[in-house]
């Protein structure tokens, strides 16, 4: 029995949930339902740090608590950076659905740039309250605070490298089956980041500043 | 098994188990010296044992019914019986059914109910009701030997306390090592001593006797040389213990602490006590940023 | 450049040695004997790069055996040690290494016997039983077998280089941090966990997608075989209980190497939080290991009785009962850390409503075989074992549930004995179970029955010599751990007794595992004749032939009730199709094996301090997946005249 190797066609079906006696079956619907599982994983991870944070915030052990330490302005350009990176994915999403690959592209290389400007403030954040001397090493308060920020950071930049290569594949190849699919799922993956980092400001900042 | 017959496995397995049935009161009277959870010598104890057999009384109720109806089975249906009802659509019975889930739900709900109350009345923190006064001890998990000190009797011992009889004692419970866990089994259940955390027990010695205690959790290399006796005495001999410690030419204030509290595996020791807080000097090192941090 | 490598790492006591040189030379000649045979190149095509489920499945079982073998060795040791150290003797251990075995024991059997096992039979089993050809991602099948593997290679590499932890399967802190515990032993212990853990939910959620979506036609949920139910559920705790660990994980590692204050006494740490976080983890983790064990009887004591299940329904709503409450129970593992009687009432209570539907499975079981045909081979028999073994501890669960109970035998031997009558006779037995049932599926022949029946007599009555005198040492106030005791406890001669029943055991062991061996080279004489259904079973994976075709099914079943295949030999089965189809199957490939080797680096980095090893591995990794998630999916097409052909030749025309 010698299988013969093939390569699979470029069609421009955008959303293939047809149903076929083999294992392509449902691709598209079976790649995004795995991916809503995996963000369900990521989602309890973000859970279990959070309810650390909750558990740990009044740990200050002499040090700095939320409200000494916090600013507002900070933390909500971030949020706006995220806000509208979200936005602008989105309509990179949009773009592909129309098959245009070009605007698709730009409107990711928007989404990066607003990314970029997430994390560059974050490390700004970061790098000062180091110098001041409150490193996580400092308190289990600041501790909690560097791992459940610093995770969503991880996670970001993470997305960032996954963004680039989406679009690098989408210049290269095209909005294909594939190329498609994996953008659906990236963007599933970015508008979860911002969803987390909600709650961080929320529940970090905004509540760490007013209480 | 095509030929093998079914009922050697059978017999062979029943009589297995009815060995082990069996040793079961025999081991507990043949070492019934040494059973501290079974013969417990205090009230807490006591009632956490009784609790005990009255659940496994409790459970029997069900087990039972499941080993004989295993063996009856496996015999009456094996394949070679050709008398027994061969039925193959019985897949359904509501009314066992709802036996199998009715019983067990009430017998369970009468275990939680015991069970509730019990742990409230059974509550470490619990003070003992009793018409003696209660003792204080504060306890202090190190690596590897336990620090008892007496605040009010202003004496302190490694590896060794003794109390009298008839008398409620409130151990305070901490620990300058990783976490550990106070136990004397004759006289009642456990509870963990944590660095940076006091907890509290209560308990009681009804009979005199060399009890022994050690640490039920693991804390490094040498935690199996954490354990220690707890000598329940009449009052007179307690009091005597407690002007023998005071005689002794060991002081032990928050500098000589420093020293005992360094890794090591202790034999007993026993020491005047200098400094009266020093079970809260050790507490606070935990809290804030030692001096030079 | 080595980080803190040196050559102490390879510094160890005697019979430590022995053992590594035991493990390198058994290395080695399995080396010289792939080479001797030329089988490289087989072993790369066929084993290394495959992407088939049921290859995979093989593979899991293999590195369970390899681990099991390990942690059984662990094992002896402890018991050996504790028979011997009483009084003035140490016993052959010192404390630190007795230490290390026994929470070697715990990460060995816990991570790669229990999860191994259970991914084992899944890669084997689900496909098959839900009519279908391959899991959701084949690809990410591999990665997590894998990183699996992998994480257990760098099990092996603590026995040879270095120390392993001393601090317990579960490695609490402060014990487990920096100031406790500041060798390589407790970071070892967390990045075998780690990857082997991200493995699991990786493959969790793969497994899930495969049952959600792939069923074939007809087969409804209230339909499925109990097996997939079980395996449902179980996959359902993994994905929402294994974050916990990455997560409580991840906090302990920046504890570690970042000097963080999550878990450390001072600082503001609280060590309470990770026992918290950790067993909200490890109690669905045991769950997620026994309701596999549990679906596998379900399996085989229909078939075995010639009926079908009792009460379907019911195993149903037990299992998700089991999964829903297996999150409300994880206080019970540390009642005996001070919370309030209000919060140790509410998980005692919580604890015990989980007996309940564990005692309906029992009285279900049971009833199948009421009006049944019993027959007692060996699948039947290791059921059996299950049914007297499990049901004591069982019992015990309910007597540790009850706080004040629980104050008197927390971490004591009683303890021990309870948890071990659970996984070795419910999961352990389960294995045992299950393998003999399907084994010559995969094969096409027989283990030997007499020498599983031997088997079958060492553990049953071995375990009970071995573990019910534990529950009497707890009485007598024998902690766990312990790796010396005084004369005066009186506990010298139970330990005698409990070493005599390890010993039993592992005849047992040694039994089944040249059994093993014995029954490949005697296979000629234990062919299965039928048309792969030996046992005359009830699901759709004895429907094809043995071993299956890499595609499973030539053309895909059509069911519409539980065990479609008792239906089909009962002639009430539905129409089926009858054309055959072009296949389309996934293409080998060798990146799933990197990803695993990588990570087994980037955790020996990250152990030792190699930092530049770690980034060079988690750039590989990063690499490899860009790459795969970049490229066209390729296929193989098996035609339709190829299967024709291939059934034909099977001798199972349509």
């Amino acid at each position: 029995m010698k299988p013969l190797v093939v390569h699979h066609t470029d069609t421009l079906e955008a959303h293939p949930d047809i149903h076929l006696p083999d294992t392509h079956q449902d691709t598209f619907s079976k790649a995004v339902l795995g991916f809503w599982f995996y963000l369900l994983t990521d989602c309890l991870l973000f859970a279990t740090l959070f309810v650390t944070f909750v558990v740990l915030h009044s740990s200050t052990f002499g040090g700095p608590s939320a409200q000494e330490l916090f600013t507002l302005p900070l933390p909500f350009a971030e949020t706006m950076f995220l806000l509208f990176s979200t936005v602008t994915c989105g309509f990179a999403l949009l773009e592909a659905v129309k098959g245009r690959k070009n605007s698709a592209v730009a409107w990711l290389a928007v989404t990066f740039l607003l990314g970029i400007g997430f994390i560059i403030l974050e490390i700004n954040e970061f790098n000062e309250f180091i110098q001041e001397g409150n490193s996580w090493k400092r308190s289990a308060f600041l501790s909690s605070f560097f791992a459940l920020v610093g995770t969503h950071g991880a996670h970001v930049s993470a997305g960032l490298i996954w963004m680039a290569v989406m679009a690098a594949q989408v210049y290269h190849f095209g909005i294909t089956v594939d190329t498609f699919r994996r953008l659906v799922i990236f963007s599933l993956f970015w508008h979860f980041l911002d969803l987390v980092w909600i709650f961080i400001f929320t529940f970090v900042y905004l509540i760490g500043v007013l209480s | 098994m095509k030929r093998k017959p079914v009922r050697l496995m059978l017999i062979a397995t029943a009589i297995i188990l009815l060995i082990f049935l069996l040793m079961q009161p025999l081991s507990v009277y043949h070492f019934q010296n040494y059973i501290s959870v079974l013969f417990p010598k205090g009230m807490i104890g006591i009632e956490q044992r009784n609790l005990l057999l009255i659940i496994q009384a409790i459970m029997l109720l069900i087990v039972i019914p499941v080993y004989i109806l295993t063996f009856i089975f496996s015999w009456r249906y094996r394949a070679q019986n050709t008398k027994a009802t061969y039925d193959p659509d019985l897949v359904d019975h509501k009314i066992a059914e709802v036996i199998w889930w009715g019983l067990p739900l009430v017998l369970t709900i009468v275990v939680s109910v015991l069970t509730w109350v019990k742990t409230y009345q059974l509550d470490p923190y619990k003070p003992i009701e009793s018409k003696n006064k209660t003792l204080n001890i504060q306890v202090v998990a190190l690596q590897w030997k336990w620090l008892f000190i007496y605040p009010e009797e202003q004496v302190a011992s490694i590896n060794f306390l003794q109390i009298p009889t008839d008398t409620p004692v409130h151990f305070e419970i901490t620990a300058d090592a990783p976490m550990n866990s106070f136990w004397i089994p004759h006289l009642g259940g456990q509870i963990y001593a944590m660095p940076n955390m006091k907890t509290e027990l209560h308990l009681i010695a009804n009979e005199g006797g060399d009890f022994r205690g050690s640490s039920a959790n693991i804390s490094g290399e040498g935690f199996a040389s954490m354990h220690f006796i707890c000598r329940a005495s009449s009052e007179q001999e307690y009091k005597n213990w407690l002007a023998e410690v005071k005689k002794s030419s060991n002081n032990l204030n928050f500098k000589a602490y420093n020293q005992l509290a360094k890794p090591s595996t202790n034999e007993v020791a026993l020491y005047k006590l200098e400094d009266k807080n020093l079970f809260d000097q050790i507490m606070m090192k935990y809290m804030h940023p030692q001096k030079g941090e | 450049m080595f980080g803190r490598l040196s050559l102490d790492i390879l510094k160890h006591n005697p019979m430590q040695d022995m053992a590594v040189v035991g493990m390198v030379l058994s290395g080695l000649g399995l080396i010289a004997l792939i080479t001797y045979l030329q089988r490289w190149k087989w072993l790369w095509n066929e084993w290394i790069t495959t992407v088939d489920h049921k290859k995979i499945g093989i593979m899991y079982i293999v590195t369970v055996l390899l681990m099991f073998f390990k942690g059984f060795t662990d094992a002896l040791m402890i018991r050996v040690q504790q028979a011997l150290a009483v009084g003035d003797s140490h016993g052959i251990l010192t404390a630190g290494h007795f230490q290390e075995v026994f929470s070697a024991h715990g990460t060995t059997m816990i991570f790669f016997v229990g999860m191994g096992m259970i991914f084992g039979f899944w890669n084997l089993i689900i496909p098959l039983q839900i009519g279908a050809r391959d899991v959701a991602y084949p690809f990410l099948n591999a990665v997590s077998f894998w990183l699996f593997a992998g994480s257990g290679l760098l099990m092996y590499a603590s026995l040879a280089l270095g120390h392993f932890s001393e601090a317990g399967w579960l490695a609490y802190p402060p014990l487990s941090g920096i100031e406790y515990s500041p060798n390589e032993g407790v970071d070892y212990w967390i990045w075998i966990v780690q990857i082997a853990g991200i493995g699991s939910t990786l493959g969790a959620i793969n497994f899930l997608v495969t049952v959600l979506k792939m069923r074939c036609e007809g087969m409804k949920f209230m339909k499925m075989p109990i097996f997939v139910w079980s395996s449902l559920c179980s996959m359902i705790l993994i994905i929402f209980a294994f974050p916990i660990l990455t997560a409580t994980l991840v906090m302990l590692t920046l504890d570690r190497y970042m000097e963080m204050h999550f878990f450390t006494a001072g600082g503001g740490g609280n060590p309470m939080m990770y026992v918290n976080l950790i067993w909200a983890w490890g109690h669905p983790e045991v769950y997620i290991l026994v309701l596999p064990a549990f679906g596998i009887f379900s399996e085989i004591v229909p078939t075995f009785s010639e009926k079908r299940l009792f009460g379907y329904m019911s195993m149903v709503w037990a299992l998700i009962m089991i999964a829903f409450l297996s999150f409300i129970v994880w206080l019970h593992h540390f009642f005996t850390m001070g919370a309030s009687p209000g919060v140790n009432a509410f998980f005692g209570v919580s604890t015990m409503l989980i007996a309940i539907p564990t005692g309906v499975k029992i009285f279900n079981w049971l009833f199948t075989k009421f009006r049944g045909r019993v027959h007692f081979e060996s699948p039947m028999l290791w059921f059996f074992a299950f049914l007297l073994n499990f049901t004591i501890a069982g019992m015990t669960g309910v007597l540790l549930s009850s706080p004040p109970v629980d104050f008197q035998v927390h971490n004591s031997l009683f303890l021990i004995a309870h948890f071990h009558g659970m996984v070795i006779g419910g999961v352990l037995f389960g294995f045992f179970a299950g393998f003999t049932y399907w084994f010559p599926k995969f094969t096409g022949f027989f283990l030997s029955e007499k020498l599983n029946r031997y088997a079958f007599w060492c553990w049953f009555t071995g375990f009970l010599i071995a573990f019910m005198p534990l529950y009497m040492l707890g009485f007598m106030g024998a902690t766990r751990r312990l790796d010396h005791y005084e004369e005066a406890t009186g506990w010298h001669p139970l330990f005698l007794v409990v070493a005599v029943g390890a010993v039993v055991i592992v005849i047992g062991g040694a039994i089944q595992f040249l059994g093993l061996f014995w029954s490949i080279i005697d296979r000629k004489n234990n062919l299965d004749h039928t048309r792969g259904d030996p046992w005359n079973a009830r699901t759709l994976e004895w429907s094809i032939p043995s071993p299956p075709p890499i595609y499973n099914f030539a053309i895909l079943p059509v069911v519409d009730q539980i065990d479609p295949l008792w239906a089909i030999k009962r002639g009430v089965a539905p129409p089926q199709h009858k054309k055959y189809e072009d296949i389309h199957l996934p293409v080998n490939t060798g990146i799933g094996f990197y990803i695993g080797m990588l990570s087994m680096l980037f955790g020996f980095g990250m152990v030792w301090y190699m930092y530049w090893l770690s980034i060079a591995s988690f750039v590989g990794i990063l690499a490899c997946l860009i790459v795969r998630l970049s490229s066209k999916e390729k296929h193989m097409i098996i035609t339709a005249a190829e299967v024709k052909a291939t059934e034909e030749a099977l001798r199972r025309p349509v």
